[in-house]
């Protein structure tokens, strides 16, 4: 065994997973598993774990593994993380533990994303009981938003003895991981439901169809008794480039086109909400969004374009993600930005007029400043355009709740290492603070939210 | 969980039910919406609260057969639970949030276009109930699509009746019916409230301004989950885009792109219209759309 070399992983083979939407990435066996786990030095100052968002005992999870200890293994990863086999698929590990893995220095690291992800699917698999929940403490928190911060949050609570209530504003539990991130990337029975049946198990109760805000505001919560409230209500409204034919038919939103074909399951027959895929769609921006966009119109039949103004290397996707994506045939147009959208009489895209860029000095976010290349405006013949350039908060909870202030963003302003927010006993995390950000740092805010949240109520 | 307790066929097309659930009864002001989900598999149906009964924990809806999902809908009966219900949505009337010296200085004309009077009825019941004056225009195509004629009349002061084929009330459309109220009764208003399908306040709106009458328009455009995060209702007023979910539903109708947003609401027609077909034809249907091949 070269220990420089990872244990390869099997993929469905990109001419087939082009059109359907079963798991891109197979995941390993026992044998790879243990294999794989064989190469890790186990250092003595593991700085997998400092690059870690909920800092996972990474060496001594794998250690198990090296020992064919799968439940030894998965009850460490379960003393930090509710939700390992959402984590082993989709954190950008390359740039967090295995980013730091010493053994990246000279050769490939460990490939610990796909070692979580085993130890999460044997476990849901063979029926493991994770955790302990401590006896009934006879106090109340509320929290909103069934993604990955309330989740944790609310699993991290549960364990401790609080009677914790999700409010969810959509009717099923899972937030981004159900209407965002496609099927392909995350299936949604075999791993979204089960991780939150676990949260469930832990005595976590869901209130779906519940809009905080709207159906109940947050004072009423604490009327009702509620100790601590935490909110994690992710992200909201899509933004738009503000250029010309924006409102044309066949111009979504990322967050449109995903919700329809993932939460709605539009592109099913049996299923009632209606979804159009153009025969040529081009999806403008470069982040793990647009790459799910991307990926999951090419599988309805699209010929799929990446639009984006930056160059390949300044794609702010995940390694993996543009790799799975050039594999399928995605076509990627990058130094290239839109300036226009072309519309028939009747208000449909006939096509996306464009300039092309080039990388000029770094700006304020450290990246090269693109900038218009003159005269050499472009045509991209296409029948659907969708915008995935991030969003801005959702109103919903800060215009309806007094004494919660937002930043010049519309973020609710909390403090980093607890969440805590303007007002007393509310914290927040994910998105709702962060504005667009990873599965796994909305999973350490609510993580740190739940720590402070039993500090300050077991205090009393 | 959402169950259905009362079912009322208003016309051939238009059914109004009182649904159980008492979180939005409680909390649901008039200008709101509500998103209803028929089945498990169903789509999220955008659709404005006609009535509340906080007592009873109900919330009254009016709905109009188009699709396939609203087929359904009135399928459905008494006693029956919907998957989902999910409300309220969207920001209350204006006229609730105006203090008591503005609405008394308000001469409301209330305009309600066939369903749209399903909206309109709760706006001027609030404004009965707190005491304010107010008139109502109710139009549509024909007698029978008139709907909630003895509700609205019990909570206005003049109620007008049109059709546009002048099978019941005054012969012409909701523009001609306010001119006549205007030039030959002798009335005036400076505040109206227009609800009805888009191309009638499209031109109702064009009218108000010339009339220099303040109107406002309730929207109903496309929408997925109505809590602000899919952008699919995005509307252009002033020249900025909106979102009716959260910004909305409620707009000044003189700053509305109407042509764009009819464009829109046409988006899905072709996927629709073979659900639909699809719905009415059941196991029948083979391929009649000219478009599914029968599957």
């Amino acid at each position: 065994m070269d220990r420089m070399k990872r244990t390869p992983i099997r993929e469905q083979d990109p001419k087939v997973r082009a059109t359907n939407f079963d798991e891109v990435c197979l995941g390993y066996n026992e044998e790879e598993a243990v294999q794989e786990a064989q190469r890790c030095l186990t250092c003595k100052n593991p700085q997998c774990v400092k690059g870690c968002p909920v800092n996972i005992n990474i060496p001594a999870f794998i250690a198990q593994l090296k020992e064919k200890n799968f439940e030894g293994a998965a009850k460490e990863i379960a003393k930090y993380s509710a939700l390992p086999a959402v984590c082993g698929r989709v954190c950008p590990q390359e740039t967090q533990c295995e980013g730091k893995c010493v053994l990246g220095i000279k050769g490939e690291p460990v490939s610990i994303g796909k070692l979580e992800r085993f130890t999460a699917d044997w476990s849901n698999e063979n029926n493991i009981k994770l955790a302990e929940v401590e006896p009934a403490n006879g106090k109340k928190v509320a929290v909103i938003g069934a993604g990955p911060a309330g989740l944790t949050c609310a699993g991290d609570l549960a364990k401790k003895g609080y009677a914790v209530t999700i409010f969810e504003a959509l009717h099923k539990a899972g937030g981004v991981l159900v209407y965002g991130i496609p099927e392909f990337r995350l299936p949604k029975d075999k791993v979204v439901a089960k991780e939150v049946e676990n949260i469930k198990k832990l005595g976590v109760k869901i209130e779906t169809n519940v809009i905080i805000g709207k159906t109940i505001t947050i004072d009423e919560l604490f009327e009702e008794g509620y100790d601590a409230i935490f909110i994690g209500s992710g992200a909201g409204l899509p933004k738009f480039m503000n250029i010309p034919g924006e409102t044309a038919n066949g111009v979504l939103s990322a967050n449109e086109f995903l919700t329809r074909v993932n939460l709605m399951k539009g592109f099913k027959e049996e299923y009632d909400t209606p979804i159009h895929v153009g025969k040529k769609v081009v999806v403008v921006g470069g982040g793990n969004v647009a790459m799910d966009a991307v990926r999951t119109s090419l599988r309805l039949g699209a010929e799929a374009t990446i639009v984006y103004r930056r160059g390949m290397e300044e794609l702010p996707a995940r390694a993996e993600e543009i790799h799975h994506a050039k594999e399928e045939g995605v076509i990627f147009n990058t130094l290239t930005n839109p300036t226009e959208i072309l519309v028939d009489d009747q208000g449909n895209v006939t096509g996306i007029k464009c300039v092309k860029m080039e990388l000029g000095e770094p700006d304020a976010s450290g990246r090269r400043k693109p900038v218009v290349v003159p005269n050499s405006e472009f045509v991209i013949d296409c029948d659907m355009v969708i915008m995935s350039l991030g969003t801005s908060p959702n109103p919903l909870i800060s215009s309806s709740t007094k004494g919660l202030e937002t930043n010049a963003h519309g973020c609710l302003i909390a403090q980093d290492e607890t969440g805590l927010t303007t007002r007393e006993n509310v914290y927040a995390g994910g998105d709702a603070v962060t504005g667009a950000a990873t599965v796994i740092l909305a999973m350490g805010a609510g993580k740190h939210a739940a720590a402070a949240i039993d500090a300050k109520l077991s205090n009393k | 969980m959402y169950r259905i307790i009362k079912k009322r066929q208003l016309t051939d097309v238009i059914y109004l039910m009182d649904i159980e659930a008492p979180l939005v009864a409680k909390s649901g002001l008039p200008g709101q919406f509500v998103i209803t989900i028929n089945t498990e598999k169903g789509e999220r149906i955008p659709l404005t609260i006609c009535d509340l009964d906080k007592e009873k924990g109900t919330v009254t809806i009016v709905f109009q057969t188009v699709g396939a999902s609203t087929l359904e809908l009135a399928a459905m009966n008494e006693g029956d639970e919907l998957f989902g219900f999910v409300g309220p949505l969207g920001k209350a009337s204006d006229l609730i949030e105006m203090s008591d010296a503005e609405l008394k200085e308000k001469k409301v004309i209330f305009i309600a276009g066939g369903v749209g009077s399903a909206p309109v009825y709760p706006q001027a019941k609030w404004m009965h109930e707190h005491g304010y004056k107010c008139d109502v225009i109710l139009g549509a195509r024909s007698k029978n699509i008139i709907i909630l004629e003895d509700e609205l009349r019990k909570v206005c002061d003049n109620l007008y009746v049109c059709t546009d084929d002048g099978s019941y009330g005054f012969k012409g459309n909701v523009c001609d019916m306010l001119k006549e109220v205007i030039n030959k009764e002798g009335k005036s208003y400076n505040h109206c409230v227009c609800i009805g399908p888009m191309i009638m306040m499209k031109f109702a709106c064009l009218l108000t301004k010339q009339l220099g009458i303040k109107t406002i328009v309730s929207l109903n455009p496309i929408m997925v989950d109505g809590t602000g995060m899919c952008g699919a209702c995005r509307v252009l007023v002033d020249g900025k885009v909106k979102f009716a979910c959260v910004d909305g539903p409620e707009f000044d109708g003189h700053l509305v792109d109407f042509d764009g947003a009819m464009k829109r609401q046409r988006i899905y027609a072709t996927e629709e219209g073979r659900a639909k077909l699809r719905f009415e034809e059941g196991a029948t249907h083979h391929g009649g759309c000219g478009h599914c091949g029968g599957k």
